[in-house]
């Protein structure tokens, strides 16, 4: 496909970079990217790459938007309380950049339907408040091959790691498995600085358009460690662990769990 | 000069907020078990029966003791040592 000349007017800072140029927008706008969730990560994700031109967003979240969310929510508004959150971000994505196909899913993403959606998309990008989705998401993807952007935050620090199945560790290489209920608390218990997730969703965002591209050093292997008070950031290496449930030399990890009691669990 | 130990986010109520503290060299264990004296229940938080729980990692410097000598891992003055455990948040 060629690019008209609004196209080209649109992504003209981009093309002027060498390391993306024509050949690296067009690749852009024949990424189809998953986000996991529509919520403070989800949000910015999800607007920059709308505004970068990614030609396909799926999205998740079957939650709808509530005014304690619009402290950090930024796809959503005052206006859009009680309208599904993909259906704000939907509309907001596609406000900024009617190129861009937006495709909503308003549902709980189960062990029953994760293969299935993301089956058709490149990479995962994962925004999720809860370990139970974190942990069949990254098995999900190490079972499909997917690169998985993962994205965290709490309170003023949050972490980002980058997923490339087969080359690199992942999610459970770095933490084996969720902690028991409630000795982490959760963002609704412990809140979070709102422009956090604008910090961390643009990291996040950024690798996926460096994994599009094919560009520059991913935090594969890395966890990098963003804290909002000391305007710090850390990387710490994250190896690939041989006895990996899920992607060590023997996994023991076949199909998806589904930790459902145990959030149920931590919810209360 | 001691060892630097950071505190992660959830783990800082129970340092009276301080997310650098200092710490005894030693092995990790005795690291840890030194940090409990001085804040009590810190060290049941990243360890159970003297092993660091599955959804905390510890590392020295950069590197993740899980792939040094995981307890046994000696630290010394001016190490840094930061305890991350695995957080969940992004709606």
């Amino acid at each position: 496909m060629d690019f008209t000349e609004e196209q080209l007017r649109r992504y003209s800072r981009h093309i002027l970079l060498p390391e993306v140029g024509g050949k690296g927008q067009k690749k852009i706008s024949q990424a189809k990217v998953f986000l996991v969730g529509a919520g403070g990560l989800g949000c910015p994700v999800g607007y920059y790459l709308a505004a970068a031109g990614v030609g396909r967003i799926g999205i998740i979240d079957n939650d709808t938007v509530e005014i304690s969310n619009l402290q950090r929510q930024i796809a959503h508004n005052t206006k859009r309380i009680g309208m599904p959150k993909v259906i704000s971000a939907k509309q907001t994505f596609e406000e900024l950049n009617p190129d861009v196909e937006v495709v909503p899913y308003k549902d709980k993403l189960t062990t029953k339907n994760i293969l299935d959606l993301i089956k058709d998309y490149d990479i995962v990008v994962d925004g999720s408040d809860n370990f139970s989705t974190r942990y069949m998401v990254n098995d999900a993807c190490v079972m499909l091959k997917k690169p998985l952007v993962s994205g965290a935050i709490l309170r003023f620090e949050g972490q980002v790691t980058t997923i490339i199945p087969e080359e690199g560790p992942c999610y459970r290489c770095l933490f084996e498995e969720p902690p028991p209920p409630g000795l982490v608390p959760s963002c609704q218990e412990a809140g979070v600085l709102g422009v956090l997730t604008g910090v961390i969703g643009s990291l996040q965002a950024t690798e996926v358009l460096k994994i599009i591209l094919g560009k520059g050093e991913l935090l594969k292997g890395e966890l990098i460690i963003y804290n909002a008070l000391r305007m710090s950031f850390r990387k710490v290496k994250v190896p690939k662990n041989p006895d990996c449930p899920m992607c060590g030399s023997h996994p023991t990890i076949k199909e998806l769990i589904d930790y459902e009691e145990y959030c149920s669990l931590q919810a209360h | 000069m001691a060892v630097i130990v950071r505190i992660p986010t959830p783990l800082q109520r129970l340092t009276q907020g301080k997310e650098e503290i200092e710490g005894r060299p030693g092995s990790i264990m005795d690291l840890i078990n030194d940090l409990d004296g001085k804040y009590p229940g810190i060290g049941e938080r990243i360890s159970e029966g003297g092993k660091i729980r599955r959804f905390v990692n510890v590392y020295v410097n950069e590197e993740d003791i899980r792939f040094l000598k995981a307890e046994e891992t000696e630290v010394k003055d001016g190490d840094v040592v930061s305890i991350i455990p695995a957080i969940a948040g992004g709606i």
